[in-house]
């Protein structure tokens, strides 16, 4: 079994090293260890906990058999745009600066990977441990010259930041963008993370990003998925929030084949708050997996997560929330829900809260419901001349903007809303 | 308006209607009576379509259709509406959207444009005084956290929205308080004329005071035992239904 794993890591390293770009931006060290981690434990089958329904090896093996790496370019990125939003742009996991608007804002810096001095360099890997995962190592690895963003302290960003990751190929591929996103004492910031698939080709995209809120700050941060038919992505999103620090997430996955969202959120001193909320629809095949990571290190700590997911046809939802209270974390607060509908009797749901708790004085709770669309309403609607495809509509509808009204930015929720809306 | 001949329903194996016969033109007022069990309700939830009852016998002719070929929307678009006893608590649809959808539905069955939004603010305020809806709940969920009396009015007030042909209430005056019958009872006074109908299925003589029946049915063990005027309602409080129990069970035998 073991040779069998490392033989589906090795296939990704033959097929991509080739093509990879000197990587001179994540130290050595890291790096070995990345190489040796995949070599040793290689890509999660479902025989592994974490990624019980979700077999990422066989969908290498199977979807992802003739990488080439044969890269599209991308020249206009205008159509994806949010008109007021700064946007940045990263093409196939490489920062470009040519596509994406001039940061003239008070208290943006951006550095990109390959400009990073020592200091900067230091911060790659520092909250994703290399050794705990293998998209972790695998992006270690391959990772695209990403980007550094710095909010400086005390700033309150004017306008939200969005950033499009886009990916395009026409044959097979692996991408693997990359950030780290500070936001330093007392700021605030929002921002919007968008990924896209262009092109003919199935691509891989395996997504990371390292956040630090700082003391005092806060992060609202919005990620909108919505890949397509030949999108497959891991999502790892590493969180840490320092005192009275405050992070907010919202994600929205509407299309995609396979996704799968490690979203960890160390709440790491004293009175901190995160929330994520999540909304996904899956259609036809798709499989979309949520894994949360709520670990709260420090007393007086507050968590709350919501997520709903609308299942059609032969998909599969998952949801695993896991909620860590370590010894520390007296007074902490954590809530967790997980609503679904499933729209087909072929529609399948995993969801499992997971709560470790190791503080005697704390609040946890968590509830998860998952049903058919509720037929007495539909007939009360029916009964008002609403015909049934209208009021399922108008069901899954109200279901879902519990989630989408998190979104703040109009324009944003705007377009996801019509976006939900033509998919139902 | 509406002819119902032999018409029988089934629960799973349990018959409920077993071959109600009645006619209603339009301009008239019926009441339905009858005690707990006698299928009051069966069938006003059988003439609105939920699917839950099996129809074994019988036919219904609604405005020259054969009302039970229709599916539960095209029959209110046809002008049948049916008031809830138990109206559904929708969170998350606005009663302003819901009803939205529904006039234009209706309208689009009928081959007529969507109503512009300006009208049917129009009509939303003109239809919320008569039933003295606070116009706050017209943004609210359609019944979330609405009191039982509210909810009451609300279905009179999307009746008066919808402008049916034949309404049926079941049994609107269920819990409610002597102001807000009398409020529901002015709401239908208020959209009676000669073109259309009502159906108001109620176990008590009180309602009947503000609504005014042209024709009263007493309906027990799944079949209309007697048929008056109005009186008939007035010998049914006073005498109570044990008297007709007796009756009608010495019949059958």
């Amino acid at each position: 079994m073991i040779a069998e794993k490392t033989n589906t890591a090795q296939t990704i390293i033959d097929k991509i090293s080739s093509t990879a770009g000197k990587v001179n931006f994540i130290d050595n060290d890291q790096l070995s260890k990345a190489l040796l981690y995949l070599e040793n434990k290689g890509i999660p089958t479902n025989k592994h906990e974490d990624y019980k329904y979700c077999n990422l090896d066989g969908i290498f093996k199977k979807q992802f058999k003739n990488i080439e790496q044969k890269l599209n370019s991308v020249s206009d990125m205008n159509q994806f745009k949010l008109k007021d939003a700064l946007t940045i742009v990263v093409v196939n996991g490489n920062y470009s600066e040519s596509l994406s608007d001039k940061l003239i804002l008070k208290g943006l810096h951006l550095t990109a990977f390959s400009n990073l001095d020592k200091e900067g360099k230091q911060l790659i890997g520092s909250l994703a441990n290399v050794e705990a995962d293998a998209f972790v190592a695998l992006n270690t690895a391959f990772s695209g010259n990403g980007f550094h963003l710095k909010i400086a302290d005390n700033e309150q960003l004017q306008m939200p930041i969005h950033i499009l990751y886009v990916s395009s190929a026409n044959t097979e591929a692996l991408v693997n963008p990359r950030n780290i996103i500070e936001i330093g004492k007392n700021a605030e910031a929002t921002i919007i993370e968008e990924q896209i698939c262009l092109g003919e080709g199935k691509i891989f995209t395996n997504f990371l990003s390292e956040k630090f809120v700082g003391e005092n700050a806060k992060l609202t941060s919005y990620t909108f998925q919505n890949e397509g038919k030949n999108g497959f992505s891991v999502n790892t999103n590493q969180v840490t929030i320092a005192r009275y620090g405050k992070y907010d997430n919202t994600t929205v996955t509407l299309s995609g084949a396979v996704v799968r969202n490690n979203h960890n959120v160390v709440l790491a001193a004293q009175n901190c708050e995160a929330h994520l909320n999540g909304l996904f629809s899956t259609k036809a095949n798709q499989l979309v997996d949520n894994h949360t990571l709520m670990d709260h290190q420090m007393p007086n700590c507050e968590s709350n997560e919501l997520y709903k997911g609308i299942i059609n046809d032969k998909s599969t939802g998952v949801f695993n929330g896991k909620i860590y209270v370590r010894k520390d974390a007296q007074k902490t607060n954590a809530y967790q829900s997980s609503n679904n509908i499933l729209m087909s009797d072929d529609a399948t749901i995993n969801t499992k809260p997971q709560l470790e708790i190791y503080a005697d004085d704390v609040k946890c709770s968590h509830g998860t419901s998952t049903g058919k669309i509720d037929e007495v309403a539909v007939f009360y609607l029916n009964a008002r001349g609403i015909g049934r495809e209208s009021a399922r509509k108008l069901l899954l509808n109200a279901f879902a903007q519990e989630v989408i009204n998190k979104i703040e930015v109009d324009e944003l929720r705007e377009k996801i809303l019509d976006l939900f809306e033509k998919e139902l | 308006m509406i002819t119902i001949k032999n018409l029988h329903a089934s629960i799973g194996d349990k018959e409920i209607l077993k071959g109600i016969n009645l006619e209603i033109k339009a301009g008239e007022i019926h009441a339905i009576m009858g005690p707990n069990g006698s299928g009051k309700s069966t069938l006003a939830s059988v003439l609105a379509g939920r699917q839950d009852y099996e129809i074994t016998q019988g036919e219904v002719q609604f405005n020259g259709k054969d009302l039970l070929e229709l599916s539960p929307e095209d029959r209110a678009r046809e002008g049948l509406f049916l008031a809830f006893q138990y109206p559904v608590e929708i969170p998350g649809v606005s009663n302003i959207n819901f009803l939205k959808t529904a006039v234009n539905e209706i309208r689009a069955y009928h081959g007529q444009e969507e109503m512009p939004a300006k009208d049917f603010l129009a009509l939303v305020k003109e239809k919320q005084k008569l039933v003295e809806l606070d116009g706050k709940l017209a943004n609210r969920s359609v019944n979330e956290g609405f009191s039982g009396g509210e909810k009451k009015r609300n279905e009179i007030f999307q009746m008066a929205m919808l402008n049916p042909k034949l309404a049926v209430l079941d049994e609107t005056d269920s819990g409610l308080d002597i102001d807000a019958l009398r409020i529901v009872a002015t709401g239908v006074n208020a959209l009676k004329n000669k073109d259309n109908a009502f159906v108001v299925i109620t176990h008590y003589q009180r309602l009947l005071d503000y609504i005014v029946p042209d024709f009263v049915h007493i309906l027990y063990n799944g079949k209309i035992v007697k048929s008056g005027g109005k009186e008939l309602a007035l010998e049914l409080e006073a005498k109570g239904y044990d008297e007709v129990k007796k009756q009608f069970e010495s019949l059958e035998k």
